[in-house]
């Protein structure tokens, strides 16, 4: 047997054997939230101890702690509805940036639009009776008499002119 | 003569009546609304003297009481109770957490006094490595929502509420304890 063929020869039996081996089960790996899925929720959720900063941007290690919370709640399979109802169990509603829609929180979401329509009314009233008064005076060289001896004066000199 | 040819006055039309009262009542409204809530966060904590509302809250398992996992003030009657807020990422709160566990250990047997301590906005897994780390075994749970320490009004943590027996408080220690005889200073003339 040439050397060739012995090679051939022993490459074809390893391709044989490694076909014969059990087939192993490959997992997938569970994705580890990145930064920017964990911020997204982050972003929506306050500091519960630090007062009017967002749960991304707040640089203490306790902010740290609860940025870590939610990257592991979110490998577990939480939705981002459950993430925040968490933290507003735990927490209470202040750390909800959007204040839930219960209760007195409805003034948040009602009061701010009912002003804005309220004024926008009141100034195109304002406006519209600004312009009316000009509207109505009267042309150059007619004006209304100021008093009542003037009208009369003026219509006496109209009867002789 | 002739007739008047002065024209009439041109009617003035302002914001009508009913206009003008609803914005009043809800101008007073949101007023009323602000004036409330500026007069609560100016409130400082609850002060010596006040008798403490009764509150639940629950435990950490492991740190329950009396085979329960939730404790109530009101069920605390006739024994003194320290409340203690305080948290793993409080630094100040390190410094005091092994004179509580010391002075908890010298008042546990004697049946009169009882230490709570309430985990103020904190995770529960490095709040049990911070009990764990200094060795507290009294009880020990989440403020759930922060209710109880908005119960207090606390300003921050550590603080430290002194009840009596009777359900009124005795005594606010605001930041940590420096020493186990300052607490103990503090708990003894209770007891008497």
């Amino acid at each position: 047997m040439t050397r060739s063929r012995f090679l051939l020869v022993v490459l074809g039996l390893s391709a044989l054997m490694a076909l014969c081996l059990p087939a192993q089960r490959a997992f997938a790996q569970k994705p580890t939230p990145s930064d920017d899925e964990v911020n997204r929720i982050a972003h929506q959720l306050y500091c519960p101890v630090c007062e009017n900063t967002p749960l991304d941007v707040c640089p203490t290690e306790a902010c740290r702690q609860w940025r870590d919370l939610i990257r592991q709640q979110l490998s577990q399979g939480w939705t981002e509805d459950q993430i925040k109802q968490y933290f507003a169990d735990q927490y209470g509603a202040r750390v909800l940036a959007e204040p839930p829609r219960t209760g007195m929180n409805w003034l948040v979401y009602i009061l701010p639009p009912l002003v804005i329509v309220a004024g926008a009314f009141l100034l195109l009233r304002a406006m519209h009776n600004w312009t009316k008064p000009a509207a109505q005076s009267p042309a150059p060289g007619q004006e209304e008499p100021s008093d009542e001896y003037v009208a009369r004066l003026e219509e006496e000199l109209k009867k002789r002119s | 003569m002739t007739d008047s040819t002065i024209a009439a006055p041109a009617k003035r039309r302002g914001v009508p009546m009913w206009a003008q009262i609803i914005i009043w009542v809800v101008l007073l409204g949101l007023l009323a609304m602000v004036a409330v809530a500026l007069r609560r966060t100016q409130q400082g904590t609850v002060q010596p003297g006040d008798k403490i509302p009764d509150f639940a809250m629950p435990l950490f398992t492991g740190y329950g009481m009396n085979g329960g996992q939730q404790v109530k003030l009101s069920d605390l009657r006739g024994k003194v109770v320290i409340v203690n807020f305080w948290a793993s990422w409080c630094k100040p709160c390190e410094q005091e957490a092994a004179d509580l566990r010391t002075a908890w250990d010298s008042y546990k047997d004697t049946g009169k006094v009882v230490f709570v301590g309430v985990d103020y906005v904190d995770t529960e897994p490095e709040a049990r490595a911070y009990l764990e780390k200094f060795g507290i075994q009294y009880s020990n749970g989440p403020d759930l929502g922060t209710k109880v320490s908005q119960l207090f009004r606390i300003k921050g943590v550590p603080e430290t509420y002194f009840i009596d027996q009777q359900g009124v408080l005795r005594r606010v220690q605001v930041g940590p304890f420096t020493s186990v005889d300052d607490i103990k200073a503090v708990i003894d003339p209770m007891l008497r």
